[in-house]
């Protein structure tokens, strides 16, 4: 299925009959090179480079639900590349040229908008760690400007600049930071997986992976069994369970993190912006209601929705920054189940069994991650080799001690992310 | 979410800091090795379903308790003193 002006208009002018799928659904073949189970935005993602960039198009993407129906649908779509340490930063730093490139390269227009991302700070020593996060992006690459507090009320004149307890004394912009609509993510990357050949198999959820002398030969499903020479799991949330069928355990625990979207405004909010210090950040989408979230519930969770308390410390800190946001009214809330890693960064790497793969522990920050998560394991897939802008994502970095990215700086340990 | 502490009662979850899987009931000896250790301190059952997790009653009588709680439904069907899960073992 391709879109031009032509077609729309010829559509529009004939009853919009003449629209067909954006995929085949096609029945699952006995056997693939390559079966990727979750068939998100990093699984999606993964099928495209496999096919794009390595030539291997005998693949299919296992989706228990719909294409969509994961988290790729369920997250806050910032777009960013303001990390700090060596292995996160040149990651993410590639993953933004990747969504700058995107729809280009799809030919799907997928919303990506870089209206620009403000850190807001409230202290001196958050002055000094943000000058120096500024200075690392800028090392890196990408862009970031130290506003000072009048710089801020230039683009945010709506912030309550002399709030007693965290009066705003300036922010670090990310020029380059924005949004993206999420759902264009996921099917651009599924019709451009699906035009090339992969078999993306929906409502097929992966019950057992077999594996024979140490080699993985293929997966059980609800719609049979798919023998494969390579299979991997990038499942997000449910990374536990599918790892636990190659009788793994892995360094993950599963959380609930809650969103929220008010009614449809005007426009108000022209950038994303991160109130650190009250957990609290928000954007505006472009059909105009206010995308706004907290910190996670903190306590594992499959639940896909959170609990009151949450919801009321989010709205208090929304209140704390921008008491405007009391005139708009929550439309929904909504939850997604971040697999978190102990030290908040995620894993790209082989497993114990030959020819098995795992991507997980996005944490809290996958969506931005889907272009290069997918470019990286496509490359760990077909070579055998990590990709250079993500071999610092090892599993075994828990066990070794060595390589920890711990971002946050709060301590490579389950419940401090 | 609620949780019923055997001392205080019936309370607010906001009273509680969570800790997460009750694994440190299960603490691996200091002699266990490099690998005992590594599973203890990072891998996790993570199950969807009924788990067990340690949660600390801050804003109450300060006791750690182990909660039998399901993932996916937020039911609570047990709450235990960890002292007294821990004292049964020995």
């Amino acid at each position: 299925m391709r879109y031009s002006a032509l077609k729309v208009l010829t559509q529009g002018l004939t009853g919009n009959k003449g629209w067909t799928p954006h995929w085949r659904d096609p029945e699952p073949k006995d056997e693939y090179d390559i079966v990727i189970i979750g068939g998100g935005g990093h699984g999606l993602s993964a099928a495209y480079y496999l096919a794009k960039n390595h030539g291997l198009t005998n693949i299919a993407v296992l989706e228990k639900g719909y294409i969509g129906g994961g988290n790729v649908g369920r997250n806050t779509t910032i777009v960013r590349a303001n990390y700090f340490l060596p292995g996160n930063s040149e990651f993410y730093s590639h993953s933004l040229k990747l969504w700058e490139g995107l729809e280009a390269d799809l030919n799907y227009n997928v919303m990506h908008s870089q209206r620009g991302l403000i850190n807001l700070f409230h202290s001196d020593g958050q002055r000094d760690a943000f000058a120096r996060r500024g200075n690392a992006m800028i090392n890196q690459g990408d862009d970031a400007v130290l506003l000072d507090r009048e710089g801020v009320r230039k683009h945010l004149p709506y912030l309550d600049f002399d709030n007693v307890r965290f009066p705003v004394y300036g922010g670090l912009l990310h020029p380059r930071g924005g949004s993206a609509r999420h759902d264009a993510v996921a099917w651009g990357y599924a019709r451009g997986a699906d035009t090339r050949g992969v078999d993306l198999l929906q409502n097929c959820e992966v019950t057992g992976i077999d594996s024979k002398n140490g080699k993985v030969t293929g997966v059980q499903t609800t719609r049979g069994v798919i023998r494969a020479q390579k299979v991997a799991i990038v499942t997000a949330g449910r990374s536990g369970q599918v790892a636990a069928m190659a009788g793994m355990r892995l360094p993950v625990e599963s959380h609930v993190l809650q969103a929220f979207v008010t009614e449809g405004l005007k426009p108000c909010i022209d950038h994303v912006v991160s109130f650190g210090m009250g957990h609290f950040y928000i954007s505006q989408s472009d059909k105009g209601g206010l995308v706004f979230g907290g910190d996670l519930d903190f306590y594992a969770s499959y639940a896909q929705r959170g609990n009151l308390p949450m919801k009321e410390h989010v709205m208090e800190a929304a209140m704390t920054l921008m008491p405007m946001i009391g005139k708009a009214r929550v439309l929904r809330s909504w939850g997604g189940i971040m697999d978190m890693t102990p030290d908040g960064s995620p894993i790209i790497d082989k497993t114990h069994i030959d020819g098995l793969f795992i991507d997980c522990g996005w944490c809290y920050g996958g969506f931005k991650a889907v272009p290069a998560s997918g470019y990286a394991y496509a490359h760990l897939i077909a070579t055998g080799q990590p990709h250079e802008t993500a071999d610092k994502f090892r599993l075994d970095r828990f066990r070794t001690g060595h390589g920890l990215m711990d971002e946050e700086g709060t301590g490579s340990q389950h419940n401090l992310h | 979410m609620r949780i019923t502490c055997p001392l205080c009662g019936d309370r607010d979850i906001r009273e509680f800091s969570y800790r997460g899987a009750a694994t440190d009931m299960d603490r691996p000896t200091a002699d266990a090795g490099a690998e005992a250790w590594d599973d203890f301190v990072h891998n996790r059952e993570n199950p969807a379903g009924p788990t067990r997790d340690l949660w600390y009653h801050e804003g109450g009588c300060s006791a750690w308790l182990v909660v039998d709680r399901n993932t996916i439904s937020h039911e609570i069907t047990a709450t235990t003193l960890a002292s007294k899960i821990k004292g049964a073992a020995k």
